[in-house]
């Protein structure tokens, strides 16, 4: 054999081994700093203003980079079931320093940090104050005027900042009108489950993104059989005062003309009558939200 | 003398893409193919965004690279090769020489970043499934990567005119770090006072201004680049690197080439 192609096979078989054992060492790197050691080194910068200062100009580039950290971080998380996200604000923060019309981070990012544990950071606070950044970044957006005042109906259960969050976007050119009908349902103070819906049903037909859908639609779903739930439970309790006795099964109802036939659930699956006149969904996991306005009356929500 | 710079223009070019630049071109492709579905996956609503940044950040730093490590060898290496004293010998004047180098980078980089653009823009046609009218103002923001490399070739032509490659290279690449800075260095100037605020005025306008001819941000938000914009941008670039090619034929003129 010639010393050369000695040299290539010598050369080529250390450069393989000597690779593998890298990816070896670097794995053991990996499981010894944990999984969020690299969101820690992002972090090392805290302020998103010396980030754009140290971007070079390429400040949009790094903005597209933290909001898929943010992304990133988030799904992590929601996978896991956390209940602590306490790097989501800073990463959404310096993400909107970097880039300030940065619209989707303002919006997606202010839905992550309202919702409560495990479904989002449940830090409402955290999200109004992104919301309004991006607000004074865009003012002339008015569907963050929307998500402002959806988080402080729905996460807050403050009417009155709810209300002069729709009315200042509905003054925004451009905005649907449905933004003063929102207004003024707040103005009202109705604490109903219609305004609920309503505000569900319009995130739900404005994301362009499937996965907020599918939340908004879980959402949805939940109100909707709560809304049910409470109108069956009424008919049930008229049925009883009528008769004088419970009704065993929907057919009693029917028959009694209370109602038109057996009544069912937004997922397709009929609603199940309990003894004692109770009204409950057949399968609890596909209404993971059901039960929240039943544990409070007086804000529905 | 049109004809000694031509001759010069299309060598300093020739010689550029035997050198390979051009190859950063399939890095390009390799960077927004790749890049474009797969930020798509793991981000939220940000492909196109994300095309448009990578894209043109792309487009800005392979040039300024390209321009600086080019440029730093334009003048070294003919003194090396001794090639230098061949073409001097003949009826060229020294200020042929820089300017012809010059014309030639640029000329290099114009068509690296056309290239750039094809590129760019089927990326964009293929990931976003057709183009809008506000499409158009990314050109603006290209023109504007373009007039940065016409102030970057400068400089570092300036600086390998007297002198060694590494410096150059260091002493190019951190003035258009203190570039982008250069907005900031004027705010200073606002809020000092005394002497600190006409050194800090001074300063801001003998560096570079890179800050104002980046508008990538800008562009991949849709907003639109206004007219008066553009002709400011390319008067300023063009007095500015007219000024600093001036300073490096200068100095290039007084150099001691034994």
């Amino acid at each position: 054999m010639k010393s050369r192609t000695k040299v290539t096979i010598v050369a080529g078989g250390l450069a393989i081994a000597l690779f593998a054992g890298s990816i070896i060492s670097r794995r053991q790197v990996e499981r010894q700093r944990g999984n969020e050691a690299t969101l820690e080194d992002v972090l090392f910068l805290p302020s998103g203003k010396t980030v754009k200062r140290l971007s070079l100009g390429y400040s949009g580039l790094l903005a597209d980079i933290y909001w898929t950290r943010a992304v990133q971080y988030f799904g992590s998380k929601h996978l896991n079931h956390s209940q602590q996200y306490s790097l989501l604000y800073p990463l959404l923060d310096i993400t909107t320093d970097l880039d300030p019309k940065l619209i989707v981070a303002y919006e997606y990012g202010s839905v992550f940090l309202s919702q409560k544990p495990p479904d989002g950071a449940g830090q409402p606070d955290k999200a109004v104050a992104l919301v309004e950044k991006g607000i004074r970044a865009n003012p002339e957006y008015w569907r963050l005027y929307f998500t402002l005042g959806f988080v402080h109906y729905i996460d807050r259960h403050d009417l009155e900042k709810a209300q002069a969050a729709f009315e200042k976007g509905s003054r925004v050119p451009g905005a649907l009108p449905w933004m003063k009908v929102m207004a003024a349902r707040m103005a009202e103070h109705r604490k109903d489950i219609n305004t609920s819906i309503m505000l569900w049903q319009a995130v739900y037909e404005t994301t362009p993104d499937k996965d907020v859908k599918a939340t908004a639609q879980l959402h949805l779903d939940s109100l909707q059989a709560e809304r049910d739930i409470s109108e069956l439970e009424r008919r049930v309790e008229s049925y009883r005062q009528r008769t004088g006795n419970s009704p065993s099964s929907w057919g009693d109802l029917i028959r009694g003309g209370v109602i038109p036939g057996v009544p069912l659930a937004p997922k397709g699956e009929p609603y199940v009558l309990k003894p004692g006149g109770k009204v409950d969904v057949a399968d609890s996991s596909k209404y993971r939200y059901l039960g929240e306005w039943r544990g409070n009356q007086e804000l529905p929500f | 003398m049109t004809s000694r710079l031509y001759a010069i223009t299309l060598n300093t070019f020739r010689e550029a893409v035997r050198d390979r630049v051009l190859y950063n071109l399939i890095l390009f492709v390799l960077v927004l193919v790749g890049c474009a579905p797969l930020f798509g996956q793991i981000s939220i609503g940000l492909e196109r965004l994300i095309l448009i940044n990578v894209g043109l950040s792309s487009i800005s730093f392979f040039g300024v690279i390209i321009a600086i490590f080019v440029g730093i060898g334009l003048v070294a290496k003919e003194i090396d090769k001794k090639t230098l004293y061949t073409i001097l010998s003949r009826p060229v004047r020294r200020w042929e020489f820089i300017v012809g180098k010059y014309f030639g980078l640029m000329m290099t980089l114009v068509v690296n970043t056309i290239l750039m653009t094809v590129g760019f823009y089927i990326a964009l046609l293929v990931t976003a499934h057709g183009l809008k009218r506000t499409d158009a103002n990314l050109l603006a923001a290209i023109y504007f990567i373009i007039l940065q490399f016409v102030m970057i070739v400068a400089l570092t032509l300036l600086f390998s005119s007297f002198s060694t490659p590494i410096f150059s290279a260091i002493f190019a690449f951190a003035l258009f770090v203190i570039g982008t800075f250069a907005e900031d260095l004027k705010n200073f100037a606002a809020i000092s006072e005394g002497m600190v605020k006409w050194l800090a005025m001074g300063t801001a306008y003998i560096v570079p201004n890179f800050a104002s001819l980046n508008v990538i941000s800008m562009a991949a938000h849709d907003g639109a680049i206004t007219t008066g914009l553009i002709f400011s941008n390319t008067l300023y670039a063009l007095l500015y690197s007219a000024a600093v090619t001036a300073g490096a034929v200068l100095i290039f003129e007084r150099r001691n080439l034994k």
